[in-house]
């Protein structure tokens, strides 16, 4: 125990004289949490449109006016040539065209129905479709209000209404950031976590210091926890300092359920992937080889981790590939115990996952590393 | 008078694959001598000395270090050991105190111990001015000597030197063996690697690897008269001429 | 007068023989290959990563929603909320859960994380509708994910709007407005067009960036840095030399980038191919000025890694805005999205493998990108002269 004691004095030491390292793997990821959530934003706004008018009739008037009071667009183009109007598009200063032909008003009202043209930019094919449905909403409504100024409804209307009251729980102001925010903090502690720990121990490989480590009687067990306990330690600080500080300070969130059973959880997940770190320094010779190594599996669990895109979505196989990440299950616990208070009994399951994740990886780690060989 | 043996080994071998490395080697290395482990660069000195201080398994053969068994006691040797190689010994971004301090801790020395022996050894080495410097930014002569006394600070029964005088001045080199005598003195076992051949001449045996195996192993004075050669630089050519392996 | 040319042509010749040895060079950019290509860690990134996330874009990761866990409580069990239920079990959007819970047990059910939403129908619904022409029914969201909510809560309304129409008598009305929706660009609405062009940027500019700094940086922690500006060869030869294989690396990377999207996802290719891979070299040189300044201003391998890869990886994914809009971002992000070179690359590409479009739609966001490039060049030799002094 006493040998732990002096590797630990020794690795803050190393850690706390860089004076480049040190405020880098605190105040990166920070400023990436207050930057990120106000970037990642799936709410479609803002959508662009050109308006080709070729009718210039009341009607066409007051279709485009509806068009423009309804909040969804705004207005890029308006006149009458389809070709500065696609002009618009090519420079991505227009998301959609609506063209209205000539004799618009005039054949609508004697031959019974018209078409009007929509040329929507398919690149972004959600926006397309939103844009698409938004036009399409306001071209019906429209289209309800001239048949109604020519038709007598009958004075009792037969048609039944059923009228959906719809509630949003837990986040009633549907604030993106709320869900953004400890997703993202979950996945940075991840990165100090697994990607510098892993760096930190290759470097002592490469530089030859584990050599000397190796010659003296420190048992591999005190070795590896002077390597992982100061960046624990790091961690769990980024953690606080990210959901008391920025979380609570920018974003106003204050976590609902219980502070302890979420530090608890974390204190496990970073078991967890430490040891992954330290699994892949066990590989790794040198720290160009433990950064490419780290960088590929960063990559993949970020993305199947359920932060940006659901899991519940994708494909039974890549469901599978998520099931197997754990930053998957931490970030669900952390959006479940900040978000809506989910007790001891909800994660359960996560728990215990975690638990063979911290296991399995540690384990592994520990028979790969030897100090004699 | 039977001097005792610190390290005894007895067709010590070590295989890669096809490939011996360390060839059936058998000696044995009394307490308080300078023991000089010499050979050509690829003969098999590294990892022969590996085996001894625990950092490689043999594949075959026995061997004792301090008393302790080779195979099953692997963490007693290392207790009783001092190792400094020609790569590395202390933490560059750690300051003198630090690193006496971190490496009397490691090999168990109480707090008290480690305060006066490391006074100690700053006032013999002269380094009061650059205690609390990083050991990054001393001149590579001073590190040299400060690893070796960092190495038997501890007083283990053995120290392994590997290359330890690599790119010294020949002063500092003459003054990094004066250390090494101060050590010998005081009942410390000296285990140098060197192919310096004049070091060879400050040791009290030395013995040459050639091929994985030990050629020869005597008296600096008595390999001299056995070869009749005028120096162990002559010894070292006659007996590495023949070799197959060389860097 | 042409004599006079010759020979000026000439010493400008020698002169720059002997500024670039070319067998030197040649020397060095085998040696720099050498280490590439013996690690197979490191191709494991290089190669590996950009294959594993066309994949994963290209396959598993969707905005779409799909299976989405909902709760029914059915206190009516009548004809309509029947109905109803199975038009949503019948779509891919739902999951109806097998859990059988009353209202109140609702918060738990969302609390265990797996539900999304809860339908609850009250009873006497399909009565109601009957005699009164009017009945209501309930949908609660999990708004812990606000888009989820929001798109399975109007999916809901959708539905109820469907069946609603079913019950009206059959009437076929005048003055019906048809609108003709043709999609430009993307008929069939595949995602790829809009992540794959992402996917370029993000694979070239990280991996050239990460790659360069860090093999400079770890001849300068080596010692070997100095041995080499010791010797004759010219400093600047010695930088070249390590940008020139990951430059190569990289058009490597983006053809089979190239490959599987358009063979695998349908990605168009409509544009030039000569003017793509023009446009890639130039985000490569971008990417690798701005390795070589990291690597001028950092002295270990651990903080080149660090600011390379933990401080570019997120704002890269987010500011080049194939993840994101960035028009949906506030605008002080919108202006640094600005500076982020592959911000101008997506545009680049887009506009030539969607749109088919050429230089002459591009050449601002061209323009923009050498500028870049020239900038960070200038500095990093600046500073590497500097040092040099």
């Amino acid at each position: 125990m006493r040998t732990l004691r002096f590797l630990l004095i020794k690795e803050f030491k190393q850690i706390f004289r860089n004076k480049a390292l040190l405020p880098l793997i605190v105040a990166l990821p920070l400023v990436q949490l207050v930057i990120m959530p106000l970037a990642a934003d799936y709410e479609v706004k803002n959508i662009n449109i050109a308006i080709v008018d070729h009718d210039k009739s009341s009607y066409s008037n007051s279709l485009i006016s509806k068009i423009t009071a309804s909040g969804y667009f705004k207005l890029s183009y308006f006149g009458d040539s389809y070709q500065q109007a696609f002009k618009d598009i090519e420079q991505d200063k227009a998301d959609l065209i609506l063209e209205i032909p000539a004799n618009f008003e005039r054949d609508l009202v004697k031959e019974g129905n018209q078409k009007l043209l929509i040329a929507i930019n398919a690149i972004n094919g959600t926006k397309a479709n939103l844009g698409g449905a938004y036009l399409a909403n306001i071209i019906g409504n429209f289209n309800y209000a001239v048949i109604l100024e020519w038709i007598q409804l009958p004075r009792f209307n037969n048609s039944p209404v059923i009228d959906v009251a719809s509630s949003n729980w837990f986040n009633p102001t549907l604030d993106y950031a709320f869900f953004m925010v400890p997703g993202i903090l979950a996945f940075l502690v991840t990165m100090v976590g697994a990607y510098m720990c892993s760096l930190n121990i290759v470097k002592e490989k490469e530089v030859g210091t584990i050599e000397q480590i190796n010659v003296t009687p420190i048992k591999k067990i005190h070795f590896i926890l002077g390597k992982l306990i100061p960046f624990w330690i790091i961690a769990v600080l980024m953690f606080t300092i990210g959901l008391f500080g920025i979380g609570r300070i920018i974003y106003g969130i204050i976590p609902m359920g219980s502070i302890a059973l979420l530090y608890s959880y974390l204190s496990l997940y970073l078991v967890a992937i430490l040891g992954f770190g330290l699994l892949l320094s066990t590989y790794s010779q040198t720290q160009q080889q433990a950064m490419s190594i780290a960088f590929f599996f960063m990559m993949i669990f970020l993305l199947m981790s359920g932060l940006f895109t659901s899991i519940d979505s994708m494909p039974m196989w890549a469901q599978w590939i998520a099931k197997f990440n754990p930053v998957t299950y931490f970030i669900e616990v952390m959006r479940m115990i900040v978000l809506k208070g989910s007790r001891f009994t909800d994660i359960q399951n996560h728990f215990v996952i975690m638990l063979g994740f911290a296991v399995f990886f540690n384990g592994w780690a520990i028979l790969n590393y030897r100090k004699t060989n | 008078m039977n001097p005792e043996v610190v390290i005894s080994t007895n067709k010590l071998t070590k295989r890669f694959g096809n490939f011996v490395a360390t060839d059936s080697i058998t000696f044995d290395v009394y307490k308080g001598e300078i023991f000089g482990f010499l050979g050509a660069n690829g003969a098999g000195k590294t990892t022969a000395m590996r085996m001894l201080c625990g950092l490689s398994i043999p594949s075959s053969g026995e061997a004792t270090i301090a008393g302790f068994d080779i195979y099953k006691q692997t963490e007693e040797i290392k207790k009783n050991i001092g190792y400094m190689s020609q790569k590395f010994s202390l933490y560059e971004d750690l300051t003198v105190l630090d690193n006496i301090r971190f490496f009397g801790g490691i090999y168990g020395l109480s707090n008290k111990e480690i305060k006066a022996k490391s006074e100690e050894l700053i006032e013999n080495l002269g380094l009061q001015e650059v205690a609390k410097k990083f050991v990054g930014s001393l001149p590579l002569g001073w590190k040299q000597k400060l690893a070796f006394s960092v190495a038997v600070f501890h007083d283990p029964k053995i120290v392994f030197l590997d290359e330890p005088t690599g790119g010294v001045d020949p002063v500092t080199r003459r003054q990094f063996w004066d250390l090494i005598y101060e050590a010998a003195d005081r009942g410390i076992t000296i285990f140098v690697t060197t192919h310096y051949m004049d070091e060879a001449e400050y040791c009290n045996r030395v013995s040459m690897m050639v091929d994985g195996e030990i050629k020869a192993l005597d008296s600096p004075k008595k390999l001299k008269t056995q070869f009749n050669a005028s120096s162990m630089d002559d010894v070292f050519y006659q007996l590495a001429r023949g070799a197959q392996r060389s860097d | 007068m042409h004599r006079q040319w010759m020979m000026y042509f000439t010493n400008w010749q020698e002169g720059l023989n002997e500024a670039i040895n070319m067998k030197q060079l040649f020397i060095f950019i085998k040696k720099e290959f050498y280490h590439v290509f013996r690690d197979p860690k490191t191709m494991l990134m290089l190669f590996g990563l950009p294959i594993a996330q066309i994949i994963l874009f290209g396959f598993a990761l969707t905005n779409e929603i799909k299976n989405a866990e909902i709760l029914i409580i059915d206190n009516a069990q009548d004809v309509s909320s029947r109905a109803i239920i199975k038009k949503m079990a019948s779509t891919q959007t739902f999951k109806i859960s097998a859990a059988s819970v009353n209202a109140q047990s609702i918060e738990a059910e969302f609390r265990k994380g797996r539900v999304k939403m809860a339908v609850v129908f009250p009873s006497n619904f399909h009565s109601d509708l009957l005699h009164t022409n009017t009945a209501s029914m309930q949908v609660i969201g999990d708004a812990t994910d606000p888009n989820t909510a929001t798109t399975l809560t109007s999916f809901v309304n959708t539905i109820v709007q469907s069946y609603q129409k079913e019950l009206l008598p059959n009437a076929k009305l005048p003055f019906t407005i048809m609108p003709e929706v043709r999609m430009l660009y993307n008929p069939q609405l595949i995602g790829a067009t809009n992540f794959v062009p992402g996917v370029m940027a993000l694979v070239l500019m990280l991996v050239c960036v990460l790659m360069t700094s860090v093999s400079i940086v770890r001849e300068k922690e080596k010692g070997t840095m100095e041995v080499l500006l010791v010797s004759p060869v010219n400093p600047f030869l010695v930088i070249i030399s390590k940008a020139i294989p990951y430059f190569f690396l990289s058009l490597v990377n983006l053809a089979v980038i190239l490959l599987m999207s358009i063979n695998m996802l349908n990605m168009p290719m409509n544009g030039s191919v000569l003017l793509l891979f023009l446009e890639s070299g130039l985000l490569i040189l971008t990417s690798l000025s701005l390795g070589l300044l990291i690597s001028n201003v950092t002295n270990s391998q651990e903080t080149a890694m660090l600011i390379s890869l933990m401080g570019m990886l997120i704002p890269t994914l987010l500011f080049t805005g194939f993840m994101f809009p960035i028009e949906n971002m506030p605008l002080p992000l919108q202006v640094i999205s600005n500076v982020v070179p592959s911000k101008w690359y997506y545009i680049i590409v887009k506009s030539i493998m969607v749109k088919g479009l050429g230089f002459a739609s591009i050449w601002k966001e061209t323009l923009i990108l050498s500028g870049m490039t020239v900038f960070l060049l200038v500095l990093s030799f600046k500073k590497f002269k500097i040092r040099l002094e």
